[in-house]
């Protein structure tokens, strides 16, 4: 079984199961958030730290390693000054 | 028939819930993941492979034991209130949803089984793509079956490094070298002394030489006494500098070398996760753990706490704690048979355990910071901003400089900026105390009806 998300307009394939976090890095990215000016992704990796966190289907601050990615989701950066 | 909530589904939170049960306690368990086993069972059921995974013989004879409790996945504890009964706010939903439900759940006993995330020290340049904890290495190769980097350096200390060595190789990664803070001396004082009480927790000395086995194998090499202290990159890591540190983790000049690689995991030691604990009026000890008696019992009436909470040990010893803290709940009464096997194994593992503070964080490591190293990732505070209201009060240090207010509310960073302000001022800043227990929508929150107060509270007002 397999999903498809988009990324930036961009499709991404991932195991049923896994998380947001890790199908944008097996499809290649290692940040999809800026904050203070620098690029930010996975850093805890067990949904403590919040580094992480993308715009899900218009929904903000979701953590991509706590979420488990569904088919078609809406996955966006966000910026936090 | 007592109400049982157990908070926390790891290794602790099962072995409770499932004693529990057995003793005749109506028991509700409570998680905030989407599968039940926390952060050591946390592989997926169809694709982590089976040799990332131990124990798992354990885990489906917990599984089994939980047949009539109810559990409550991705259902996150907000609020606690001590009380009879006790009371548990949770909000269930999808992770960080924007209309999951609240519930309040009553209970008479709690076992409180929150466990613990990793401790990062702040090193110049760990805000670089490619920087992660080393837990984040362990989630992403059980759940995800990923690594990040194609060659790794491991950095930290303490054993569990090595799982997470282990990890990346099983995957296919490279582990340039395994780098531990704690020097051969210290290690061989910490765990060759008195070594018959390592062959009785014998399946954790197992454990580990299975570990080095592996790193043998892959021929990667393992630095004692020495740390990570800075990390290189243009955009993302491309080399750290490793270097020497004397016995209080001050690093030693004229001894720094480049490695060069793609990926950092960092892992100096484990945090306790006490916000529920605290919110319960729980009292801690001297070290910041939570103080239980025999029976695993909390300073708060029909409050038990198990596991990381109460000193980090794994989860051999959580296993055994949770059981009894589960018996105690239900009730069952000290002297119980029941209680003879966990009370031998936790005995028994807790000697493993105390070899642990062999690997204790030093204070000399805040000498690899600079002025511009970021401490709080949230805020993007650096030391300097830090250190330039070391000598104002906690909340004022906090509101000037931000360190601690962001998303993650200082579990990140908390204890390192503790670490730097104490250096500097002696003050005693503390962050551990979070009214909110985890992250809610201020829609959630307005959506919020509290129940009538417990009679007892309504008196006291």
């Amino acid at each position: 079984m397999s999903v498809t998300i988009r990324f930036s307009g961009e499709f991404l394939e991932g195991r049923d199961g896994q998380s947001i976090g890790g199908i944008l890095l097996v499809g290649g990215h290692r940040t999809w958030r800026t904050a203070g000016g620098s690029e930010r992704g996975i850093f805890c990796g067990i949904g403590v730290c919040q580094d992480c966190v993308v715009t899900v289907n218009g929904v903000e601050g979701v953590r991509a390693c706590q979420r488990t990615a569904c088919d078609g989701d809406v996955v966006e950066r966000e910026v936090r000054r | 028939m007592t109400r049982v909530v157990v908070i926390g589904a790891g290794p602790a939170g099962l072995a409770a819930a499932a004693s529990a049960s057995r003793a005749g306690a109506e028991v509700v368990l409570v998680d905030e993941g989407e599968r039940i086993g926390g952060q050591f069972w946390r592989h997926h059921p169809t694709f982590t492979a089976r040799r990332l995974q131990h124990q798992l013989g354990r885990f489906a004879d917990l599984q089994r034991a939980l047949e009539e409790v109810t559990v409550l996945s991705s259902a996150s504890v907000w609020r606690v209130e001590a009380g009879a009964p006790l009371r548990v706010h949770a909000l269930i939903g999808p992770v960080d949803g924007a209309q999951r439900r609240g519930e309040t759940l009553e209970a008479d006993a709690v076992v409180l089984t929150t466990g613990a995330h990793d401790r990062v020290l702040p090193v110049p340049g760990w805000t670089l793509p490619g920087v992660t904890s080393a837990g984040a290495v362990q989630a992403l190769a059980k759940r995800d079956g990923v690594t990040l980097g194609s060659r790794t350096v491991v950095a930290g200390a303490g054993p569990f490094l090595l799982p997470v060595a282990q990890s990346i190789a099983l995957l296919g990664g490279e582990v340039a070298e395994v780098v531990e803070a704690a020097s051969a001396v210290a290690i061989m004082r910490g765990w060759g002394r008195r070594p018959w009480e390592l062959i009785a927790a014998a399946g954790k000395a197992g454990e580990l030489g299975a570990y080095l086995g592996t790193l043998v194998r892959h021929r990667t090499p393992y630095h004692p006494g020495s740390a990570v202290t800075r990390i290189h990159g243009d955009g993302s890591v491309e080399a750290v500098t490793v270097q020497r540190i004397d016995r209080d983790w001050r690093p030693v000049p004229g001894t720094a070398r480049t490695v060069e690689c793609d990926a950092v995991a960092l892992g100096h030691g484990f945090t306790p996760r006490l916000e529920a604990a605290i919110q319960f009026g729980c009292e801690l000890t001297a070290d910041r753990f939570v103080r239980v008696d025999s029976q695993q019992l909390t300073s708060v009436p029909g409050v038990h706490a198990a596991g990381e909470i109460t000193g980090i040990g794994g989860a051999d010893v959580a296993l055994a704690e949770g059981e009894i803290a589960g018996l105690a709940a239900a009730g069952v009464q000290p002297g119980d048979l029941r209680y003879r096997a966990p009370l031998r194994a936790r005995r028994r593992l807790r000697a493993f355990a105390a070899r642990l503070a062999t690997h204790g964080i030093r204070p000399g490591w805040t000498g690899w910071l600079d002025d511009d190293t970021v401490i709080c990732r949230c805020e993007s505070t650096t030391r300097a901003t830090i250190l330039a209201f070391a000598d104002a009060s906690s909340r004022g240090m906090r509101l000037a400089t931000r360190a601690g207010l962001g998303p993650c509310q200082g579990r990140t960073c908390g204890r390192s900026v503790e670490d730097i302000v104490g250096a500097q001022s002696g003050a005693g800043v503390r962050f551990d105390q979070r009214p909110v227990l985890s992250s809610v929508r201020i829609g959630e929150l307005a959506a919020h009806r509290d129940p009538a107060p417990n009679p007892r509270e309504e008196s006291r007002q």
